[in-house]
């Protein structure tokens, strides 16, 4: 049970550091789907398997295409790629950061004491998924349906610009 | 070692790769990333003391992580549009050089 467990949280850590540390962008992209279907394994694994699914439709399908048509519609060939000069000392402090912080969570899971788990995974069935999201945060999904479609329209709004029509030639 | 202490391990180590990430790097759609990570992370979190915890109800943990997913892809799609503005204004997505808000 903790094998399986263990060997998703390599690859997806794995492929997440690795997509961090490329200098070719659009390879960090295809990585990092790599990284995100390993947390919807894990999502499957610990009985979520809505989840799973929220997180291979929406990351995996439509964060990915919208972060490769960003970066397609961003570069300008071979030339951004160079590092600018004092890029690796910062490398350096934010890895030394992020080191500093693992080593505070890692300490304190280690170290706190939790519960006994109970034997059986809660059964989060559809069923019961959509009863909760119709009944008790019925107002929660209104707000988020509002939110992302205000977000959406702002999205295409900012990106659109300000449409100044050219003038014919 | 619990399951639930893997689990959690497993989420600060991705949180730090996130934030090393997001830190590390000067490409703009990059930090993104790192911010995706580690909200990721957090998700994480979520499912695995719904799945481990004492507490376990019937799908509160799940419901958390839809809406938290929800929220993360109208940030993604908002922060994509903004780094296009800024690109069509500066030419670079460079954090170096995106050193003023006024068009």
């Amino acid at each position: 049970m903790s094998a399986a467990l263990i060997l998703v949280a390599l690859a997806t850590l794995a492929s997440a550091a690795a997509a961090m540390s490329r200098r070719a962008i659009l390879n960090s992209v295809l990585l990092l789907t790599v990284s995100w279907t390993g947390v919807a394994a894990f999502y499957l694994w610990a009985g979520a398997e809505f989840a799973a699914f929220a997180q291979v439709l929406i990351y995996v399908g439509a964060i990915s295409m919208a972060l490769m048509f960003a970066v397609l519609l961003t570069r300008r060939g071979r030339a951004d790629l160079p590092a600018v000069p004092g890029a690796r000392g910062r490398a350096a402090y934010a890895v030394l950061a992020g080191a500093a912080v693992a080593a505070v969570l890692l300490v304190a899971v280690a170290g706190g004491s939790f519960a006994a788990a109970p034997k059986a995974a809660p059964a989060a069935s559809v069923r019961t998924l959509g009863g909760e999201l119709m009944g008790p945060h019925a107002a929660a999904l209104l707000v988020v349906g509002v939110l992302l479609t205000v977000a959406l329209i702002g999205a295409v709004a900012i990106a659109a610009g300000p449409g100044k029509p050219e003038a014919p030639r | 070692m619990s399951a639930l202490q893997i689990c959690l391990a497993f989420s600060s180590l991705l949180f730090a790769v996130g934030l090393a990430g997001a830190l590390a790097r000067s490409n703009s759609i990059l930090v993104l990333l790192g911010i995706e990570l580690m909200l990721n992370a957090a998700n994480l979190n979520l499912i695995a003391f719904w799945r481990f915890g004492p507490h376990g109800s019937a799908a509160t943990g799940v419901v958390f992580v839809i809406f938290a997913i929800a929220v993360a892809a109208a940030e993604t799609a908002v922060g994509l549009a903004l780094i296009i503005s800024i690109y069509r204004h500066q030419q670079s997505i460079r954090l170096e050089e995106a050193t003023r808000l006024k068009g």
